[in-house]
């Protein structure tokens, strides 16, 4: 069994598959590399550890997960997440995670925003890396085989199962048929397409694009989070939890504005909606420099923030040469999670046998129009092992029949597309037209939408994947040849430009992190409804999907 | 400082093993504002001049550990260091002591298996409560900071006894073993004292701090390499000494 992708998602679906079934991992970078790591905040789980969370449950959890996504999620998909929460977290913390501790020893908690009790478990603010360390050690212990350095372009599809990946490998330039009899995808978002933006690099959502061409849908693909507090101006993330422990915002007013937003909740509000707070303080001429707020974690003293978030305090004064303790810290919003995916059922199974999906790449969907802060990690952490559970099982049935030529003729195929790139005599730069399509995004695609914006954005992505097929002749170099990869990275990430676009002007209302100004309400009778893309040669073709609906009846959201 | 731009030199050590026998090194120009990295400058040379250019990068904001490197004679991140506080003339090499793959990509495989051997997880030998372990905050507090490390093998190519001695654990693996020693949950100390007092564990270590002095996250790990050998010794006279027992 195969998994593509070395963060938290992959690595715990190896750690339950590989009792059962041969597996390996499938890495662009060492795993420990992955963008997990780079989690701060926490992971969700009604534990009620906090003294404040004593009436926590997993329903609480659950309906503030539906509430939180503007009623998009499916219902029986964010039961089951918030339900299997605790027990993930204490396999986690029976496995060494390194949590922070209550008083009384138990995991910590701290209160994070869209939900009713202090429920983000967390290790100080780097929550992400000590998870990633643990799932990265289970393995280890396990022996599970990894390709680490591996960059597959494309699944091997074979009578419409999934039969593996060809992937190349970046230190030698070699391409490689990966065989295996389930394949997971667990290979992160797509926020890097963003010009502003607190993901890595690497997210640029070639997963997601190789399930979409070899005919999975993608689902809610127009969703994408801006995280209200990204450093200024590199957008580096500052975590939920520096509001968690009590952060304020602030305008050049010295106002505390969330209060003209959401009165109760403050800064604590679901992620859409301050984000959206803070850009309209911005426009409307309240901001610093016309370009961000303040968050001011000063009251909460030099104690607590060496304690609970030193790592922010380490970011600011490398990358903003400010202490916080002294001095506030500019934010403003950054596009950071990819709500949609690869569409997938409970089991992780997409519409391709054989073909499972876990993590931020995945769409269930557990986190619909908005996702709230700290339910990305427990998405990881839940679904990895359930798709990890699941694909096993499915590889298990299946007998060995590998056809050779099959492999053969689609490993010919990609090194086919890899010379088209290689001999390319265009004019264009792969890297200029990935920078043009990132501020695009930020412009037209961004947190405020609007129909003739979309429409001039679809116009120019489709150009810009034009003069894609006009590219200047690519570096020739085996070994760690950053530019071919820059080209496939560049090829999916205008892909996925037109399916976002496309499909937020295909949603003509205003739901979570999607707003149409010229539509800004939500519209349940006619868009309670989840958007699937299917590839097809000339692009996008849009259809819609139901809503699943349990016990939580769509009603306003107000904090 | 708050205006601070212009062009920049960018000299980088080029090797290709492949290629050429010796490594050499070619100077590139690049532009630069108050809040440019190393790293950026790294991708202006990379996407606008010369597109072989090799070097590893992901998170840019210094918690991967993908791009260590020896920037103007020093361990650092060069996704994390601005040049507006480094200068204007700047020379990037690969980690030092290290092999080289391609230009500023060094082989991380040897420093990654000694990392496995020092066993990097927990192994309680009681069987798991229902919920978590109880751990307290001062319990917690024992592994703080040996649990930050990012693996960015900066201290590893910093060390002297890493450089001469090839089969010694080195100072990541050891804060590791550390972490893990110290952890409350832990059942193992002793198998793990056997392999770290070994000849190639905390001995060869001779206190040089480089690795301290290296860390890009301002880490210790001469302070736990110090606290093991300490264990260790106590151990050690226990096992000899009837009546230390």
């Amino acid at each position: 069994m195969i998994v593509v992708g070395g963060g938290l998602a992959g690595l715990r679906a190896a750690i339950e598959a590989s009792p059962f079934v041969d597996t390996a991992v499938i890495s662009r970078v060492h795993p420990l590399r992955s963008h997990t790591k780079a989690a701060q905040g926490g992971i969700n789980a009604a534990l009620g550890n906090a003294e404040a969370g004593r009436d926590d449950t997993p329903e609480k959890h659950s309906f503030d997960t539906v509430k939180g996504s503007d009623f998009l999620a499916d219902q029986d998909a964010a039961e089951l997440m918030t339900r299997m929460a605790p027990e993930c977290i204490f396999e986690f913390e029976h496995w060494g995670c390194a949590f922070s501790r209550t008083d009384d020893g138990k995991i910590a908690q701290r209160p994070f925003g869209g939900a009713g009790f202090p429920r983000t478990c967390y290790g100080a603010d780097r929550t992400g890396l000590y998870l990633l360390q643990t799932v990265y050690e289970q393995t280890m212990k396990r022996n599970v085989k990894q390709y680490q350095e591996y960059f597959v372009t494309s699944l091997i599809v074979d009578k419409r199962s999934c039969k593996g990946v060809i992937a190349l490998n970046i230190k030698t330039g070699e391409l490689v048929p990966i065989v295996g009899k389930a394949t997971i995808l667990a290979t992160g978002g797509v926020a890097w397409m963003y010009g502003v933006s607190t993901n890595a690099m690497i997210n640029t959502g070639n997963g997601i694009t190789i399930a979409y061409r070899a005919g999975v849908p993608l689902k809610d693909m127009e969703f994408i989070q801006f995280h209200p507090t990204g450093l200024y101006p590199s957008g580096l993330l500052i975590t939920e939890g520096a509001r968690g422990e009590g952060g304020y915002l602030v305008n050049n007013k010295g106002e505390r504005f969330m209060e003209r937003y959401a009165p109760k909740a403050m800064e604590l509000a679901p992620r859409d909606i301050v984000s959206r707070s803070i850009q309209k303080e911005i426009d409307e001429g309240r901001g610093f420099e016309n370009a961000y707020v303040h968050l001011d974690l000063r009251h909460l003293g030099r104690e607590k923030i060496m304690t609970r978030l030193p790592g922010i305090r380490e970011l600011c004064l490398l990358f903003a040469g400010l202490d916080p303790i002294e001095k506030p810290i500019p934010i403003r919003p950054a596009a950071h999670y990819t709500m949609g995916g690869i569409d997938c059922n409970l089991d992780c199974a997409t519409a391709l046998k054989g073909l499972y999906a876990a993590g931020e790449c995945s769409c269930i969907s557990v986190h619909g129009a908005n996702r709230l802060g700290g339910n990305s990690l427990l998405d990881c952490v839940v679904f990895g092992k359930v798709a990890g559970e699941k694909a096993a099982k499915f590889a298990k049935s299946l007998p060995n029949d590998t056809d050779e030529k099959v492999i053969e003729s689609q490993l010919a195929r990609e090194q086919k597309r890899i010379e088209a790139f290689r001999k390319g005599n265009g004019r264009e730069d792969p890297a200029a037209l990935r920078d043009e399509m990132r501020s695009l995004l930020v412009e037209k695609v961004g947190m405020f939408r609007s129909g003739p914006e979309l429409e001039e954005a679809l116009k120019k992505i489709r150009a810009l994947r034009d003069k894609f097929t006009h590219l200047r002749t690519l570096d020739v170099d085996t070994v760690f040849n950053l530019d071919l990869i820059r080209a496939f990275e560049v090829e999916a990430m205008l892909e996925l430009a037109e399916i976002i676009t496309a499909s937020a002007l295909a949603r003509k209302e205003s739901r979570g992190a999607h707003v149409r100004v010229d539509f800004p309400q939500r519209d349940d009778e006619r868009f309670l409804k989840h958007t699937l893309a299917y590839y097809t040669p000339k692009g996008p073709k849009l259809d819609f999907s139901e809503v699943k609906i349990t016990k939580y009846k769509p009603e306003a959201r107000k904090y | 400082m708050k205006n601070w731009k212009g062009g920049v030199t960018l000299t980088v050590l080029r090797y290709d093993p492949r290629k050429s026998k010796e490594p050499y090194y070619q100077t590139f120009e690049a532009k630069a504002t108050k809040d440019t990295t190393v790293l950026d400058a790294l991708f202006q040379v990379l996407e606008t001049q010369d597109y072989s250019l090799a070097f590893r990068y992901s998170c840019r904001s210094a918690v991967c550990g993908s791009c260590a490197m020896f920037i103007n004679g020093w361990y650092r991140l060069a996704c994390s260091t601005l040049i507006s506080e480094i200068g204007r003339d700047i020379i990037v090499q690969p980690l030092p002591h290290m092999p080289v793959i391609k230009d500023l990509v060094v082989d991380l495989s040897t420093f990654f298996e000694k990392y496995e051997v020092i066993k990097p997880y927990v192994v309680p030998t009681k069987p798991s409560p229902e919920k978590e372990w109880i751990q307290s905050p001062k319990e917690r507090s024992r592994i703080n900071d040996s649990t930050d490390c990012i693996m960015c093998a900066a201290c590893y190519s910093s060390c002297p006894s890493a450089w001469t001695g090839k089969k010694y654990l080195g100072p990541a693996a050891l804060l590791q073993a550390y972490r893990f020693a110290a952890d409350s949950r832990d059942g193992i100390l002793h198998d793990r004292l056997e392999v770290l007092s070994s000849e190639e564990g905390v001995w060869r270590c001779h206190t040089i701090f480089n690795c301290t002095e290296a860390c890009p996250k301002s880490l210790n790990p001469a302070r736990f390499i110090e606290s093991l050998k300490r264990t260790t010794t106590k151990q050690t006279l226990k096992a000899r000494i009837p009546f230390l027992r």
